[in-house]
């Protein structure tokens, strides 16, 4: 389930806005379609990420997909705890399995996300 | 199971489906004008006419000489047990099945081959395989870029001239730069890469560096400072790649030590027979934290369902049957059979034969030096070398040439090689290796000395300074 306090990429990256800063990372149905994560590829803090450009590579057994920014920014957090536990983005995708944090340059960028309605619409057609 | 190319009949009913009358009606997208025309080639022979007609080309390699070329590839004795394992038809293809894990012997043959290499280079991972070593070393100057996010490499002109030609076709159209550092010229370094170059161009902060490529034993034989050199390219943020030859890592230290990142190579040395455009081996390694930039196959142990030993393919996702046009390299044939080749060359050697290998090599190279010496034929450069060194020879060119006729193969002709370099216009490239005899030394002295001494006395000077007069 998406849940309604986040916004959602038609890509299955997920963002949570506070203030000026995003918590980025993607959703339980692409943890699932991609199956056991063994890798994920995140950009270094300090640098710049575009909305719906990708930002970095999630890995599984079976596939390799690029990670788009919901918003632009500048990477001010990775999750360093995927280093070596890349599994927590199956087992908590919308919790510890986050990526980046990235302060946030125009926040109105959020109104051309999906809402959880939205998305939820967009995974059911899937 | 059938098993034949399409008969006349199969094509006709394809066609039909098609509702098409040729072949050639599926080209019909493609303007005339660049359609191939067709081939012309010699009517078909039969078997035994052809054979005899390959047996005459066969017949003029000339296998009387006495070789004192390397240049990048090298002779050495390979026992009759490694071609006895590689006819064996159960190795005899390049390619890993696309469910690689059900030919577990492949698997584990190339799971040897990777084990094998990466205790000679010292570095975590080795892919199988590439096509030659200067396709690896380009592969592996594409990975500094990717792994560095930066587009600019650095290559020795001491790296072989041919792998900078593939470096730079590999560099064309991709937005990336790659540039060469030149050669010291004076002094005890002559020869080797001038690192206070090297230094300056790591220098621009504005252009940041991705990688560096320096060759050891460099192209003339050489041996580079590779721990200045990998200290100053990691100060700089870059990653180091060391070009190696693998026989010379029984005696010389191994890329790792000296902190390379990837080390790359042309794996023909080890035991697989010198030949004209191949097949060789390209050897390529890298550290851990680089193993999804580097292309190839790569295959672990692990254990199956019931605890037993088993082999995999790993981490596929970096190859293009996954990652598409992302992938790591548009590698899809590693070169098996030749790491095989390898693989049993290195195991009935055993650590000892091949350290007895490349020390001999050394050991024939100094006698090589000591005869040229004698007859006044002097090295270019100063520097430490392993088994392969220039030599400074009024009129190369025409020299080589005639001890050619006199049944000597007497190295390169850098002027040919490297005609950039003018400092080695009259210069030839020799080597020697544990398949060079004492007779065919002393073959070469006597040989080059007498036309040195012909042509000093047909010019009326001194023999080792006179140009030579030979007669073409």
């Amino acid at each position: 389930m998406a849940p309604p306090d986040l916004r959602y990429t038609k890509d299955h990256e997920w963002v949570r806005v506070e203030g000026d800063t995003a918590t980025i990372g993607v959703t339980d149905f692409a943890a699932n379609q991609l199956g056991d994560v063994v890798f994920v590829d995140l950009p270094a803090v300090g640098k710049a990420v575009e909305q719906f450009a990708t930002f970095g590579v999630v890995e599984s057994v079976k596939a390799v997909s690029d990670l788009y920014a919901p918003l632009s920014g500048e990477v001010v957090a990775v999750n360093g705890d995927l280093g070596s536990k890349p599994e927590l983005v199956n087992s908590d995708p919308f919790g510890d399995g986050w990526m980046i944090r990235v302060k946030v340059g125009d926040t109105t960028q959020v109104d051309e996300l999906l809402d959880a309605a939205g998305y939820e619409k967009l995974t059911a057609e899937a | 199971m059938a098993y034949g190319p399409h008969t006349p009949a199969d094509r006709q009913r394809m066609l039909a489906a098609l509702r098409m009358d040729s072949v050639d009606d599926l080209f019909a997208d493609i303007p005339v004008g660049l359609r191939s025309s067709p081939l012309r080639l010699d009517p078909p022979e039969p078997e035994q006419l052809l054979m005899r007609r390959l047996d005459g080309l066969a017949a003029k390699n000339r296998v009387d000489l006495a070789s004192f070329l390397g240049a990048g590839a090298y002779r050495h004795f390979s026992p009759p047990l490694v071609d006895q394992i590689l006819l064996r038809g159960e190795w005899y293809t390049a390619y890993t099945p696309y469910q690689p894990e059900v030919s577990q012997g492949t698997l584990q043959s190339i799971y040897e081959y990777e084990s094998l290499l990466a205790e000679l280079v010292g570095l975590d991972v080795v892919s199988a395989s590439h096509y030659d070593g200067a396709a690896a070393t380009a592969e592996a100057a594409l990975m500094t870029c990717r792994a560095t996010g930066r587009g600019r490499v650095l290559v020795s002109r001491a790296v072989h001239p041919h792998y900078r030609e593939v470096l730079r076709t590999y560099f064309h159209g991709n937005g990336l730069h790659f540039e060469e550092i030149p050669l010291a010229a004076e002094g005890s370094v002559a020869g080797t890469t001038d690192l206070a170059e090297l230094e300056r161009r790591l220098g621009d902060a504005e252009n940041p560096v991705a990688g560096v490529v320096l060759a050891q034993p460099n192209f003339y034989g050489l041996l580079e400072p590779m721990r200045d050199a990998s200290d100053l390219v990691h100060a700089a943020g870059a990653l180091f790649v060391a070009v190696v030859e693998p026989v010379s890592l029984a005696v010389l230290a191994p890329p790792g030590a000296y902190g390379a990142d990837i080390a790359a190579g042309e794996g023909q040395a080890l035991g697989i027979p010198p030949q004209y455009g191949g097949p060789y081996l390209g050897i390529l390694a890298c550290t851990e934290p680089l193993v999804r930039q580097i292309p190839g196959r790569l295959v672990g142990m692990t254990t199956d369902v019931d605890g037993r030993r088993a082999y995999v393919m790993t981490l596929q996702a970096r190859e293009q049957h996954i990652r598409r046009e992302k992938a790591a390299s548009n590698i899809c044939t590693n070169q098996t059979l030749l790491a095989l080749a390898a693989s049993v060359w290195l195991a009935a050697l055993g650590p000892h034969g091949l350290r007895d290998v490349a020390a001999l090599g050394a050991a024939r190279a100094a006698e090589l030096e000591a005869a040229l010496a004698s007859v006044g034929v002097a090295r270019v450069h100063a520097g430490a070398y392993l088994n392969e060194f220039a030599v400074r020879v009024p009129n190369a060119p025409a020299v080589h040439r005639e001890l050619l006729e006199r049944g000597v193969l007497a190295g390169l002709v850098l002027a040919e090689a490297v005609p950039d370099e003018p400092a080695l216009a009259d210069a030839l490239l020799v080597c020697a290796t544990e398949m060079t005899t004492g007779d065919d030394v002393a073959t070469f002295a006597r040989e080059i000395g007498a036309l040195l001494a012909d042509a000093g006395a047909g010019a009326g000077g001194s023999a080792a300074a006179a140009p030579v007069g030979v007669t073409a």
